[in-house]
């Protein structure tokens, strides 16, 4: 037992090691500008006392390890400055519309998880069947595609042809919970349809290499039944498998929210990101950039975890 | 010659379907301005005109001829996801090389920077660069091939490490090649074909990459013709229930696919001539 314990507080050190080196490249990417950001965002055809007053406001005479850890600490107390486009604290932006996208990659993800272990176990159970090529072909292309095509057929078909649902899934905060499944089910569609291929290929993927090893072959030779072998013998190895499975593609979905908010106009944390992109909004980008770094490794970190904890070589050791 | 020849004959239909894709984008990309009716930025005709033997496709959200900036679309989006793969390829394959051949810290230092660059998604990254060095086209080439040569740095790496320790390797060494000549003439012609499939698929991704960053308004920018640009100028054609705005998406999709297939084949053929 103390070998997991050992193994998983490695993990979370070296996670937590992770982290600080992500808040670090987030936050020291901005000295790679030519000059700084004040003359960036300013022009140059701004006075110079206008570009001192500017630096002094956003502290940049400081040198860059003391803002670092300014900057961390006010972060970690959920302050997180003003964003400089309209000088709002970037907190009360961000609080309610990264909700919504969690909301989201949520409600994808209840959807999407179930839907696709069903179907990767099936694939990998009759692998080399009709079903499983069909389903290989589907996959592929939907992988292929990118997820704003995927959309804007999901709008044209079900939204504009079928009308039913809203092509755009504008929520606010008042808004019931039945009121907002109804409005970001397409949006929630279109992550499913992307993340199901992937995960279905990947559990595919990891139960034939699991059939494929000697000792089921064994359980098969000593005549146990098909169900037996696979909940008995195969399951809780695959535990591990799958469970990295499906957090990745949590993470996955996590980012690939992104496009789809900008497609659906869904306010999340998303789509603040690219418009603050295309206004070099700095501090609001750098506090998104680490909100989804920072959610992203704390799910891989989870599936690492978990793997170790459900590898039942470690469980029950000799 | 004719062991091509021969495969391509035994080549399952997925493949000869994705080769002729490829094929069939490669001539609109090197043709497009013999090909494409208008000039690529022309101004023609008034604002979403209708298909008409004029204007094949109709016409743009700024009146400009759609199968036009299709056809330019098609040099444009894949050029530049075919130069940033290049670039990904050389700063990764290289890197990859020189971590496995030399060994010791170099491998510890560059392993390591590549763990933590990979923690953070290519997307994230990605915006948070383009944020900071602006969305010029340079810029957009360096930084998504700088992000995309961690995965082939991964993959470089691991494969050349199984090749370092091969006896002919170590014959060169003993007969005193310099480090150059051991990466490019001993390791770099045995580790070619699970490279090449990579090549194909690091392609896709940077392809699709390219497209979403462009429709999210952040990657080539106006007025060159893009594919991913294309769709969100024109997306509210949908609404309107005409779907044109969904040919250069399933034009995306199409050409992924047809790499694909190739890849498949590709990775199936040289797996099982090893085994």
């Amino acid at each position: 037992m103390s070998q997991i314990l050992t193994m998983v507080a490695q993990r979370l050190a070296l996670g937590l090691l992770t982290l600080i080196a992500v808040s670090l490249i987030i936050f020291l990417a901005v000295e790679l500008l030519p000059g700084d950001l004040a003359e960036a965002i300013l022009g140059q055809a701004a006075l110079p006392e206008t570009v001192a007053a500017f630096r002094r406001e956003l502290r940049l005479d400081l040198p860059p390890h003391e803002r670092y850890i300014e900057w961390l600490g006010a972060m970690m107390q959920g302050d997180m400055g003003r964003s400089l486009a309209n000088n709002r604290e970037i907190s009360e932006l961000i609080g309610v519309r990264f909700g919504n996208t969690l909301f989201l990659a949520a409600y994808a993800a209840i959807i999407a998880v179930p839907l696709a272990l069903f179907l990767g176990i099936l694939a990998a159970l009759y692998r080399n069947s009709l079903y499983d090529r069909a389903i290989n072909v589907v996959t592929l292309s939907s992988i292929s595609s990118p997820e704003f095509f995927v959309a804007y057929i999901l709008i044209a078909w079900l939204a504009n042809t079928l009308g039913w649902f809203p092509s755009i899934s504008n929520v606010h905060e008042g808004t019931g919970l039945l009121e907002r499944l109804y409005r970001t089910a397409l949006p929630a569609m279109t992550m499913t349809l992307v993340v199901v291929a992937h995960m279905m290929r990947m559990t595919r993927a990891s139960i034939i290499n699991l059939l494929a090893s000697p000792y089921i072959e064994m359980a098969n030779l000593k005549g146990l039944s098909r169900m037996r072998v696979i909940v008995h013998h195969a399951l809780p190895n695959a535990w591990a498998p799958i469970i990295n499975v499906i957090v990745l593609n949590l993470a996955f979905l996590i980012v690939g929210v992104v496009v789809v908010e900008v497609v659906f106009v869904y306010p999340g944390l998303g789509q603040l990101l690219i418009d603050s992109v295309s206004k070099r909004d700095v501090p609001v980008v750098q506090a998104s950039c680490l909100i989804f770094a920072v959610t992203y490794i704390l799910l891989n970190l989870t599936a690492d975890v978990l793997a170790i904890l459900t590898n039942p070589r470690l469980m029950h050791p000799k | 010659m004719e062991a091509a020849l021969k495969a391509l004959r035994k080549a399952p239909p997925t493949a000869l379907f994705g080769m002729a894709i490829i094929l069939f984008y490669v001539f609109l990309a090197v043709f497009a301005p013999i090909i494409s009716p208008y000039g690529e930025t022309e101004i023609v005709g008034e604002q979403f005109e209708d298909w008409s033997p004029d204007y094949l496709l109709g016409t743009d959200n700024l009146g400009r001829d759609m199968a036009t900036r299709l056809i330019y679309g098609a040099r444009n989006t894949i050029g530049i996801a075919f130069i940033t793969t290049c670039l990904a390829f050389m700063i990764g394959v290289t890197m990859g090389f020189l971590a496995s051949t030399l060994g010791g810290w170099v491998d510890q230092l560059t392993s390591r920077v590549v763990d933590i660059l990979m923690a953070i998604p290519s997307l994230i990254f990605a915006l948070l660069l383009l944020t900071i060095f602006g969305t010029s086209m340079p810029s957009l080439i360096i930084i998504i091939a700088v992000l995309d040569s961690t995965r082939v740095y991964r993959l470089s790496r691991a494969v050349s490490q199984g090749i370092v320790v091969m006896d002919y390797v170590e014959v060169s060494k003993l007969r005193g090649e310099g480090l150059w000549y051991i990466m490019k003439n001993e390791i770099l012609p045995n580790a070619m074909a699970p490279l090449v499939a990579e090549f194909g698929l690091r392609f896709c991704f940077v392809f699709l990459f390219i497209s979403a960053l462009s429709f999210l308004g952040l990657g080539i920018q106006p007025p060159t013709a893009d594919w991913g640009s294309m769709v969100r100028a024109n997306a509210d054609l949908i609404t309107y229930g005409i779907l044109t705005p969904l040919i250069p998406a399933a034009s995306i999709a199409l050409l992924t696919v047809g790499v694909n297939f190739v890849v498949d084949w590709f990775l199936h053929k040289t797996s099982g001539l090893r085994e």
